[in-house]
């Protein structure tokens, strides 16, 4: 079981993971890739495709999925019009740039000597962030936080509820998974606070 | 005929003027999965606010619910709340005041 990440030497953190830990994070982050790449930015549902790539406007009404209502919050509650300008110009990049973080956390996965499958028992996954790259995976960490929270319905204080699920309900698992991307999160934050 | 008559303009306030200057805020508000600590972090990293002003912020938005974390143009807080989403915080504007 990791213990998280230590500072480094010249900035940054670095940590030691378990093969099933590093595959657990790697994924998860495919995971946000997938939903943040493949569900639509521009919901005009079903149209003429003509008209449709000739729209190089982002969206400007709030995703379905919650999830990514979470991840791209309307920025002007009381002003719809202006709401929808905003994610017009913001949306599609704040995805791209969430999806690239989330690729570099898999990256760095696969370079510190995670398989593209995961066989061998007893592998050691060294990882080693400079300042940047904690950054990125500090911000990657969230989104998939926000992400597991957010299906599970996670709110203020429910500690309790959490921890009183049977073992074979498969919150309880997801839960797990939850609070452990937490601990990861509050130890790279301890690592390069300044 | 008559010659202009000299008005002595009042002083515009210290306040009103950054009222003025400063017509946008950015709020940021509490959620359940933020760490407190990445909070905290967010403000120093982006804001380039000391750690203890940091702190506060994030206090506020933990007791209260929100804080006002930044002012400016409606362009400046556009690109601040845009910022904070990319952090994962939970960010709007408006009109300040």
């Amino acid at each position: 079981m990791s213990e998280g990440f230590q500072r480094r030497r010249g900035g940054g953190a670095v940590a030691t993971f378990t093969g099933f830990e590093a595959d657990l994070l790697r994924s998860l982050a495919s995971q946000l890739v997938e939903l943040l790449r493949n569900e639509v930015a521009a919901p005009h549902p079903g149209d003429d495709p003509l008209e449709q790539m000739l729209d190089f406007s982002g969206p400007t009404t709030e995703p379905e999925d919650p999830v990514l209502a979470r991840l791209f919050p309307n920025a002007y509650p009381d002003d719809e019009e202006a709401a929808g300008e905003f994610r017009r110009y913001t949306e599609s990049a704040l995805r791209d740039s969430k999806a690239r973080a989330a690729v570099e956390v898999i990256e760095t996965l696969e370079e510190a000597g995670l398989p593209v499958e995961l066989a061998e028992d007893g592998l050691v996954v060294d990882v080693e962030l400079d300042a940047e790259a904690a950054g990125t995976w500090l911000r990657s960490f969230t989104d998939v936080r926000l992400a597991l929270a957010t299906r599970l319905g996670v709110e203020d204080e429910d500690e309790d509820y959490w921890a009183a699920l049977p073992d074979e309900d498969p919150r309880a698992h997801v839960f797990d998974i939850y609070q452990w991307v937490g601990y990861l999160q509050e130890t790279l934050v301890a690592a390069v606070m300044r | 005929m008559s010659a202009p008559t000299p008005v002595e303009l009042d002083q515009p306030e210290t306040e009103d003027l950054t009222l003025l200057e400063r017509p946008w805020v950015t709020i940021v508000w509490n959620d359940p999965v933020n760490l407190m600590s990445y909070v905290t972090y967010v403000f120093q990293s982006y804001f380039g606010y000391s750690r203890k002003k940091a702190e506060k912020l994030m206090l506020e938005v933990h007791h209260d619910g929100k804080s006002v974390v930044a002012s400016g143009s409606r362009e400046e807080m556009e690109r601040d709340v845009q910022a904070m989403h990319e952090y994962g915080l939970w960010a709007t504007m408006e009109k300040s005041g």
